[in-house]
């Protein structure tokens, strides 16, 4: 179940190099949905803020949902809530949710987040701003920044542009795009100044999308209940039979030795229970 | 665990009701003010005791349900049928709880039926809500046979006797799937689970140990109601489920061990991190415990010894659920979660509801054979109710072999 990134799905990059930690992403993102929050309090995310700023040193860590090319969180949900759009984001549709939080669970970078407190909670993420996406415009955070650092395009375009970026300053970036590879790939990417792992991010994930995990075991199943089906009934079938000759020669002998009519009985399940 | 006994049967029904009225208000706070509102749930831990406990220990326990009917209508190990009715009858009220345990869980209970025309087949929580679904409906109608038969319904019984191999073949398959299910489940985070549980034979160990807690169970139970009702099951068929389950023990511990070693995790199990002590704790206490119980025939001849290593088997059973459903993911989230009382209120409401439907089951229903209608334990005539004929060709060996394969002496 191996998806490729499409070249032309929509994608952001952040480049924490040229980050300032101005928040003006943080607070763009707040004034779009109408959430109440501070830019400068957003340092973790909420169901009231979809991407949140951290200080890391001297570095501005900024968390969101990473848009993946094969979201953990869309393939684990039982009634297909979240879904990966063609477009790039991966989107929620409440009315479908039962709440189950797997989606929660499930993703490695810990970004869904819920309504504890509301007797009729849902999940809330970055949407990616699928609809000003829709329009042609780019996200409200890559809109609010003013300095190159959150930027939105095309995933191609924003590979090249990390990698002119890395080659343009070798000393000031650490040679990788994390976002790139890891899980199969996401659709928002970082560059950093420093190896990832010591800005506070989940680091080690691997190259391969964890719902292949899962559907290892999972394209499995069928094949279980069909050669189990047969088993269990196969079974059945020997072990009765076993019974009812066993039974019958019982009964052979017991004729043989009485010179009575007594049948034999064939015994099974359903004379007994 | 105190024994149920007779003249203390009033004391008991105050608790209930009490556990009930708090069980009932707490509901009322639960479906108005939202989850937050009751437990201790949070975005670092969004499964807590509900899922830990409710949903995978729930449906583990009642595995008896599978395990048992396999065993008499596809083994025809007819020693144990007298055993079928109380199985299925926990099974049945089990999946009932687990199914209401989770009304309480998900966030929009209303909504529950959308897997079954919403499809996600990548899902496991797909999968698993499928089987549940069509589970519970074959245990219906396996139970409906003992309902049928108190109403005095012939007809109805037949149809229902009629249809009970194809029910037990489709019950075996669909709890496979779904016990080993609910360890697949955890696949997809091996980041986040500690690796003492994180293996990818999750899936196996999850339908052995259930296969080893459905057995523990019909122990437990049987010597509970002997104590509330005076009805229990003999000796020699508790005797034998104790070395089936003695067997069962040994090859879950020996995947167990087998699946730790090759993935080098000897050193962290034992170096007595927060980590290998829950592990030791569920490792040693509720599993090579109970197992080097059992294989002592005199343990497994002795009532009391018996249900002492059923209740080791099923606390380490819930043990290694809630860690790997808990523990194994406290230190990559960054946090400890802990029970709110409301939410461990809630879980000790429908364990209570289960108590009182079992009882209610074993007064009403013809659960356990008549003619063993005695107080106390361990006094118990054996007398094999079934043809002997059969056990002596096709029964005996299945378990026979199942025993000999991890060298227990035979009782
Ligand atoms: S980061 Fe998490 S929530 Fe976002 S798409 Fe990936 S798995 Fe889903
Ligand atoms: S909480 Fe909702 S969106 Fe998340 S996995 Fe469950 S049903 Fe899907
Ligand atoms: S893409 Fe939109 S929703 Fe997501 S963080 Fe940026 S502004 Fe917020």
């Amino acid at each position: 179940m191996d998806t490729i990134p499409t070249a032309k799905s929509r994608a952001i990059l952040f480049d924490m190099v040229r980050c300032t930690g101005c928040r003006g992403c943080i607070n763009a993102c707040l004034k779009t949905h109408d959430f109440k929050g501070e830019a400068k309090d957003t340092t973790e995310l909420s169901a009231t803020a979809y991407t949140a700023m951290r200080t890391e040193g001297e570095f501005n860590v900024r968390q969101m949902c990473r848009h993946c090319v094969t979201p953990s969180c869309a393939s684990v949900c039982p009634v297909g809530a979240l879904h990966k759009t063609d477009l790039g984001p991966v989107v929620y549709d409440e009315s479908k949710c039962i709440g189950c939080r797997y989606c929660m669970v499930a993703c490695p970078f810990n970004v869904p987040r819920y309504e504890w407190n509301s007797p009729v909670p849902a999940v809330r993420k970055c949407d990616m701003c699928i609809d000003r996406l829709k329009e042609g415009k780019p996200t409200a955070c890559a809109e609010a920044c003013r300095f190159g650092a959150t930027v939105c395009g095309t995933r191609e375009e924003l590979v090249a542009e990390a990698r002119k970026r890395i080659a343009e300053d070798p000393d000031m970036y650490y040679d990788h795009i994390y976002g790139e590879k890891e899980l199969g790939g996401t659709n928002v990417m970082f560059i950093t100044p420093q190896p990832i792992e010591s800005l506070g991010y989940k680091a080690k994930l691997g190259e391969t999308p964890l719902p292949n995990l899962t559907w290892n075991v999972l394209e499995k199943l069928p094949g279980v209940v069909v050669v189990g089906g047969a088993a269990l009934s196969a079974f059945w079938w020997i072990t009765n039979r076993r019974d009812e000759v066993s039974a019958a020669h019982a009964a052979a002998k017991h004729d043989a030795t009485n010179g009575g009519t007594h049948k034999a009985s064939g015994e099974n399940d359903h004379d007994r229970a | 665990m105190t024994a149920l006994e007779r003249p203390r049967m009033s004391f008991w029904k105050a608790v209930f009701l009490a556990i009930v009225a708090v069980g009932l208000v707490l509901c009322y706070v639960r479906f108005t003010k939202g989850l937050g509102a009751v437990t201790n749930l949070s975005d670092k831990f969004p499964w807590g005791l509900w899922v830990g406990f409710d949903l995978l220990c729930g449906v583990g326990l009642a595995a008896g349900g599978f395990v048992i009917t396999a065993t008499v209508y596809i083994f025809h190990i007819e020693r144990l049928r007298p055993v079928v009715r109380a199985t299925i009858l926990t099974a049945f009220l089990g999946y009932i709880l687990v199914v209401s345990a989770l009304m309480f869980d998900i966030g929009r209970p209303w909504a529950m039926w959308h897997p079954l025309v919403m499809w996600n087949p990548h899902s496991v929580m797909f999968e698993v809500s499928w089987c549940v679904t069509l589970y519970t409906t074959v245990l219906f109608l396996e139970f409906s046979g003992m309902i049928f038969e108190k109403l005095k319904w012939p007809r109805a019984m037949k149809v229902q006797h009629a249809i009970t191999l194809p029910c037990v073949v489709a019950g075996v398959l669909l709890s496979t799937l779904h016990q080993s299910s609910l360890g697949t489940v955890y696949l997809i985070v091996p980041g986040k689970l500690h690796a003492l549980w994180y293996t990818q034979t999750l899936p196996i160990l999850f339908w052995i140990s259930s296969v080893a807690a459905g057995l523990a169970m019909l122990i437990f139970e049987s010597r509970l109601s002997s104590k509330a009702f005076g009805r229990q099951l003999e000796m020699p068929i508790l005797s034998e489920a104790g070395r089936v389950l003695a067997a069962v023990l040994g090859v879950y511990g020996a995947l167990r061990v087998y699946d730790l070693g090759t993935r080098g995790m000897f050193g962290q199990a034992l170096d007595f991190s927060y980590e290998s002590r829950m592990f030791l704790l569920e490792f040693v206490g509720g599993l090579l415990v109970p197992f080097v119980m059992l294989l002592f025939p005199k343990v497994r001849a002795n009532a009391k010894w018996l249900y002492g290593a059923a209740v080791l088997t099923i606390l380490g059973f819930v043990t290694n659920r809630l860690n790997v459903s808990i523990t194994g993911f406290e230190g990559a989230q960054g946090g400890t979660y802990l029970p709110s009382v409301s939410e461990t209120l809630i879980t000790v409401f429908f364990v209570a509801l289960g108590f009182g439907a079992f009882a209610l089951g074993v007064r009403h229903l013809n659960i356990y054979p008549e003619n063993e209608e005695k107080h106390g334990a361990g006094t118990k005539t054996a007398k094999p109710e079934v043809g002997s004929a059969i056990e002596a060709t096709a029964a005996a060996p299945v378990v026979r072999e199942m025993a000999t394969a991890v060298r227990i002496p035979t009782a």
